[in-house]
């Protein structure tokens, strides 16, 4: 490969100088697009978009947990107040509208086809993805594939109300006989658009992190984002075709008569939860891997110190990968598994906190020694590192088969994965946000405004979700959309940190106004010195085409500094 | 805003639909439907099965053994078998609820002097880390950084202490899942939880007992007397007898429900299909509740589980009132002299 760049780069550059930076028109730009900077913020945008709707779910769902009895459900049914089977359907298709949007349109698209397709290339110093065009599809899929479900919201999913009811899960056998209306339909056909669009976009990364690397870029020379979402490509691509089976078979049970999960036909509803949860494991580490990407990169730069242990966080990446596939049946703790095999996943499960104990003290390790400066990206990474910690741990408590048959579809387990994704995972978005932003848009956003959208968010989050273990310990089921007397409490103090974590989005779309109209104009590398990847030697916004002339790692040079030397 | 919705949908997104047909010929079939008359269809269907509201058939014999007979539902000592509230104990609110089988006591022992401190003392020591570097390491006091990016020791360290903390927990929690394992005796007494949508219904096949357990409205639940709570009384309760092993299954009739009582550490999904089957033994009598664990639908928060426990004679007679018969009873001397025997 080196060879092939050495011979055609100069020759690329004479060609093509004159219209270096010539942008198509509007149309072409921006719905027929290649280029993966554009694609990249095209998937930031639908992110955003799909991250306040599903946003503005949760919070009805908080408005209606804040007090006994339902309040408001009815309306949004357009029932009577009386019925509240209408009230309880109406719960179940925002909760499974929440989980489905967060999931599949707010973090996948956001870590993956935002952030990946924008710094891949740039980190690996390549022109852009391998496949522009299947680029393009793999974001129109998912765009499509986000109609279908909002679609489905206003067909009927069951004799009692419109919308799919049946949770992210979307187990069979309610899913199939339990909610014979067309809701579900396009619930399930847009998590095939949304699967499809994914593999492509895996085995786009994968074909571009292979092959495309700058000459002397060893795989070991990568930087850790891109690492990151190689092993995440790995997952997506070996676990979605799995859903995408799964609910295909929902859908044949559904409108073909054939009987995967039907007993009265000697299918079985747990092996739907098998298949789904083969997915469904994975899938959680394709949420959280570009995140811990994301941290390595931002933790390092603001300590003005290489990671430490590169090949350590490389490789336990990989290790959660790979243990990610073996695990998925502690989902299932309470469907009537065999002792010996609740053993098994119990050890298994327990075993992923090694790597991640890994991560988290490399990480903590390479800010030792270090020069910190708590700029807006360093205080999200701090705040991720300890939020992720405490979701962690809470991990270990449910990994355990005999102490889960306690916590299993409790509030407990909404807290815990609450915190390594709703503040591991978003934490570790915003953290990437406010990294790259001035990168994406050539525009400084405010420090001031973010380190206090940091500091609302962060007690906003956690007065919503710790006193979810709380309300878990005590007993309270998950999905829920009333309860006894006794949860009052702290459901109120939970709907309360709702309204602190609403209004620190306030200002994050403030930050967001303020870079666009007023903010300054950003240096190619605002960072300073610690920013050792190769995105920070290109103008701020990069050119329309960068790395016309592929830059060169040499071999003797810094193992880890990322850039050529003449950089 | 509802039809502002509708209209919507139909204007713009009929052509979406088109495309979308050939995935769900049954939706196209739905959707020609009108949606008053199934809603109408819905209510009605629903009334039948809200609970509180009149329920025909399925409840008569069970009402008519209350009327007969002497059993007078219990009544459940506060904050025994139930949620805390943080008004009565903010501490009790914030934790499990006490534990009433042997091996729901070993479950508690093991998260509280185990589990917690282990993850407190993890959280707190990352916290403490993180500060630290924070203090020591920031720009002002320590302008020059060091280049360090190894040390095998440490990382050594922080791999095998985490393996060692995982071991420890393992052992206790190998241990409990054996326990929660035990095979039910022989004659252990079998009570088969059946969920429906939106019900359990209670089988004792020993006993030629059934009995169908709907919620309580909140007015009978006020009305039911002291200490019921809307949400969490039901009008049968599933009667058991405490002290000895009860064989408990578990399945559902038409999709997954899950048979919970907190108190009891004992939570087991009831699939259609599938018959699970774990034992139970509750120490003491009392009264239990517990809620439906897996989403089952509109009425999924509607339909608890309240388990009454009595000394095995009272059981026997709730049997009786129900109009089942105790096992063995033509043998019953038999049954009293063999007692008699293992007492000598």
């Amino acid at each position: 490969m080196a060879t092939t760049a050495d011979n055609f780069a100069p020759a690329a550059e004479a060609t093509h100088d004159d219209h270096h930076d010539h942008k198509p028109s509007f149309f072409a730009r921006w719905f027929m697009s290649t280029n993966h900077k554009d694609i990249g913020s095209l998937y930031l945008m639908f992110a955003i978009v799909a991250g306040i709707i599903g946003g503005a779910m949760s919070g009805v769902m908080r408005l209606e947990l804040a007090e006994p009895g339902i309040q408001y459900l009815w309306w949004f049914a357009g029932s009577d107040p009386a019925d509240i089977a209408a009230a309880g359907h109406m719960w179940n298709v925002f909760i499974t509208g929440h989980g489905l949007i967060m999931v599949f349109f707010m973090v996948m698209p956001a870590m993956i086809g935002g952030f990946g397709n924008w710094f891949v290339p740039l980190m690996i110093g390549a022109p852009d993805m391998a496949f522009p065009r299947m680029n393009n599809i793999s974001f129109w899929l998912t765009v499509v594939g986000f109609l279908s479900l909002l679609f489905s919201l206003f067909v009927p999913g069951n004799s009692i109300g419109n919308g799919a009811g049946v949770g992210w899960t979307v187990y069979a056998p309610l899913s199939t006989t339990g909610a014979p209306g067309p809701a579900v339909d396009f619930a399930i056909f847009s998590l095939h658009l949304a699967g499809a669009g994914s593999i492509l976009g895996a085995t786009n990364f994968i074909t571009t992190i292979f092959n495309m690397r700058a000459p002397g870029m060893t795989l070991h020379k990568m930087p850790l984002f891109v690492w990151s979402v190689l092993v995440t490509a790995f997952l997506l691509l070996l676990a979605l075709p799995v859903l995408a089976a799964a609910i295909t078979m929902l859908l044949t049970d559904r409108n073909f008569g054939t009987t995967f999960f039907d007993p009265a036909g000697g299918g079985d509803p747990v092996l739907y939860q098998h298949l789904f949860w083969f997915f469904g494991h994975p899938e959680v580490y394709i949420m959280i891997l570009p995140g811990f990407g994301m941290i390595s990169q931002i933790i390092a730069t603001f300590s003005r110190k290489p990671v430490f242990g590169y090949l350590g966080m490389a490789y336990a990446m990989v290790a959660i990968g790979v243990v990610g596939f073996i695990v998925w049946a502690h989902h299932m703790y309470t469907v009537g598994l065999d002792v010996n095999t609740k053993m098994y996943f119990t050890a298994a499960t327990m075993v992923i906190a090694v790597p991640t104990g890994v991560k988290i003290f490399s990480w903590i390790a390479t800010m030792w020694g270090g020069s910190m400066e708590f700029k807006s990206p360093m205080v999200w990474a701090l705040g991720f590192i300890f939020l992720f910690t405490v979701g962690g741990v809470t991990g270990v408590v449910l990994a355990n088969g005999g102490i889960d048959d306690n916590l299993h579809d409790t509030y407990y387990v909404v807290a815990h994965f609450h915190y390594v994704l709703s503040m591991g995972a978003v934490f570790s978005m915003f953290a990437g946000f406010y990294y790259w932003f001035p990168k994406m848009s050539g525009r400084m956003h405010s420090e001031l405004l973010s380190h206090l959208h940091f500091w609302v968010f962060f007690v906003g989050v956690n007065v919503i979700f710790f006193p979810q273990h709380f309300l878990g310990m005590n007993g309270m089921p998950r999905r829920y959309p009333d309860y006894p007397e006794a949860f009052a409490f702290w459901n109120q103090v939970s709907s309360f940190g709702y309204v602190i974590m609403a209004a620190s989005m306030l200002i994050f779309f403030a930050n967001l106004a303020y870079a666009f109209l007023a903010g300054k104009k950003a240096a190619n590398n605002p960072w300073g010195e610690g920013a050792t990847t190769l995105e920070w030697t290109l103008t701020s916004p990069p050119p329309y085409h960068q790395f016309e002339t592929l830059p060169v790692i040499e071999d003797h040079h810094d193992y880890h500094d990322h850039r050529p030397v003449t950089a | 805003m509802r039809h502002a919705f509708k209209r919507f949908h139909l204007g713009i997104f009929a052509a979406i639909a088109a495309l979308f047909a050939f995935a769900a010929p049954q939706a196209v079939a739905a959707q020609g439907l009108d949606r008053t008359e199934v809603l109408n269809e819905a209510a009605e269907e629903i009334e039948a099965l809200t609970p509180g509201a009149p329920t025909d058939g399925t409840n008569v014999e069970a009402g008519a053994g209350e009327a007969a007979g002497g059993y007078v539902p219990m009544a459940p000592t506060p904050g025994k078998g139930m949620p805390t509230s943080y008004e009565t104990d903010p501490l009790a609110s914030m934790t499990f609820q006490d534990q009433y089988s042997q091996d729901g006591q070993y479950a508690l022992w093991m998260h509280d002097t185990i589990l917690l401190p282990v993850i407190v003392a993890i959280s707190v020591f990352v916290l403490l880390l993180l500060l630290y570097v924070m203090v020591k390491f920031n720009r002002r006091s320590n302008p020059n950084p060091s280049r360090t990016t190894h040390n095998t020791a440490i990382e050594v360290i922080w791999t095998v202490v985490p393996v060692i903390i995982l071991v420890v927990i393992a052992v206790p929690s190998i241990t409990l899942l054996a326990r929660q394992y035990e095979e039910p005796p022989e004659e252990a007494i079998t009570v088969k939880a059946v969920g429906y949508q939106w019900y359990w219904g209670y089988e004792y096949p020993d006993h030629d007992v059934e009995i169908i357990s709907n919620m309580l409205s909140q007015e009978e639940a006020v009305a039911s007397g002291e200490g019921e709570q809307f949400q969490m009384a039901v009008d049968n309760r599933m009667v058991v007898p405490a002290g000895v092993p009860i064989r408990l299954q578990t399945t559902a009739a038409d999709v997954i429900h899950a048979f919970a009582i907190p108190s009891l550490w004992f939570k087991q999904d009831a699939v259609p299909g599938r018959l699970n089957e774990r034992m139970l033994t509750i120490d003491e009598p009392g009264v239990y509740y517990g809620q439906c664990s897996e989403l089952c639908g509109a009425l999924h928060g509607f339909m608890p589980i309240t388990v009454e426990a009595l000394p095995m004679e009272e059981f026997e007679a709730w049997v009786v009132e129900q109009g089942g018969t105790i096992p063995g009873a033509e043998v019953a001397a038999d049954a009293e002299a063999t007692e008699g025997e293992a007492a000598a």
